[in-house]
């Protein structure tokens, strides 16, 4: 693409993945959440992959280091999900919801970020699944349909 | 029946079948996949619609007034997973289209029936 | 001939569709039965601490669906992995 798309490209690029970042963290205070949020960060990665010629783009994403952060974000939603076993809960019990601590206060009208108790970490490891899953589709995709020319 | 009432409905029914005769009678593959897209985006409409109350704000208690009438939120959590299955669907539909052009150069069905007979 | 067929399957389709929404008990904005919902939105802040009740019910009362959806996602990667996976080797031997 020309020289102004890519400019543009690279200077919204930290704003999409900030934004991104605050639909997923506050999934329990306002419309939104892990899926949403996650789509938002990858759609900030596919502009960088769609702004800059193939080669450059081949050499720059990693694809080792998405695929790790995708199984990893899904290992961690199931072990938070084993965690209800701890308190004598059953599977996927919610058990830092009113114990104080992290994300363990009192919800109140205007929204306290410090609640919620086992919805803020599971909105953040499906963000990093979501983001490491359709990064992938693309870089794959992109690569099988680039590969004779 | 109040006509005015049943108008999203009718327009879930128009949209199925845009998509319902765009699987049937079109001839590029991506066309086809556009039709199987747009009658998933109908029937995520008519999950969404089944839940609304007259008068409801979305139900989110920040910066909510007092004791609200708020519409059903189950429906659109099922809303939630549809939508990301349907996504996983196009992906993989869409891969496959790929690798079928890449092994006959087209992509129209017509010259694609290998299978036939 | 085939043209005759989808219009007749069209027609059939749209035929079934107007009348179960016509004659059934459907109507726009007056759910028939909502218990379990104004369970969902009266005790969904105390029981687990969010203001955002989709949120609480998508990922506390039913949570068990979204592990589901997440491993479906998984599985479609892996369904895409697959397919583009020869040309992938290939281009690593050619390097």
């Amino acid at each position: 693409m020309s020289k102004i798309v890519r400019t543009a490209a690279n200077l919204l690029f930290p704003f999409v993945l900030i934004f991104g970042f605050y639909v997923i963290v506050h999934g329990h205070l306002t419309p939104g959440g892990g899926f949403q949020g996650g789509a938002v960060m990858a759609t900030g990665l596919a502009m960088i992959i769609a702004a800059h010629p193939f080669g450059r783009v081949k050499n720059a994403f990693r694809k080792d280091l998405l695929k790790v952060v995708e199984a990893t974000g899904l290992t961690l939603f199931l072990a938070v999900a084993v965690s209800g076993f701890i308190s004598g809960g059953p599977f996927f019990y919610n058990w830092i919801a009113h114990a104080g601590g992290l994300f363990g206060g009192v919800p109140t009208a205007a929204g306290n970020l410090n609640t919620g108790g086992i919805i803020p970490l599971l909105n953040v490891f499906v963000g990093l699944e979501v983001l490491g899953a359709l990064t992938i589709m693309i870089l794959y995709m992109l690569a099988g349909a680039k590969e004779n020319s | 029946m109040n006509f005015i009432n049943a108008l999203p409905y009718l327009a879930i029914v128009i949209l199925s079948l845009f998509g319902l005769t765009m699987m049937l009678t079109q001839k590029n593959l991506l066309k086809i996949i556009m039709g199987v897209a747009l009658f998933e985006a109908a029937v995520n409409l008519f999950l969404v619609t089944l839940g609304y109350r007259n008068g409801g704000i979305a139900p989110i208690f920040t910066n909510a007034p007092d004791s609200p009438l708020m519409v059903l939120p189950t429906v659109q959590a099922l809303t939630l997973t549809s939508i990301v299955i349907g996504l996983a669907t196009t992906a993989v539909l869409l891969s496959f289209s790929i690798v079928i052009y890449k092994k006959y150069g087209t992509v129209d069905i017509d010259a694609i029936k290998e299978l036939k007979g | 001939m085939k043209q005759l067929w989808i219009l007749a399957a069209t027609l059939i389709f749209a035929a079934i569709l107007t009348f179960l929404i016509s004659t059934g008990d459907l109507t726009f904005g007056q759910p028939a039965m909502a218990d379990m919902d104004d369970y969902y939105i009266e005790n969904g802040v105390e029981e687990t601490g969010a203001n955002n009740i989709v949120t609480s019910i998508v990922f506390d009362y039913r949570g068990f669906d979204t592990l589901g959806e997440a491993t479906v996602l998984f599985a479609a990667v892996l369904g895409v992995g697959v397919l583009f996976r020869k040309l992938n080797t290939e281009e690593e031997e050619a390097e």
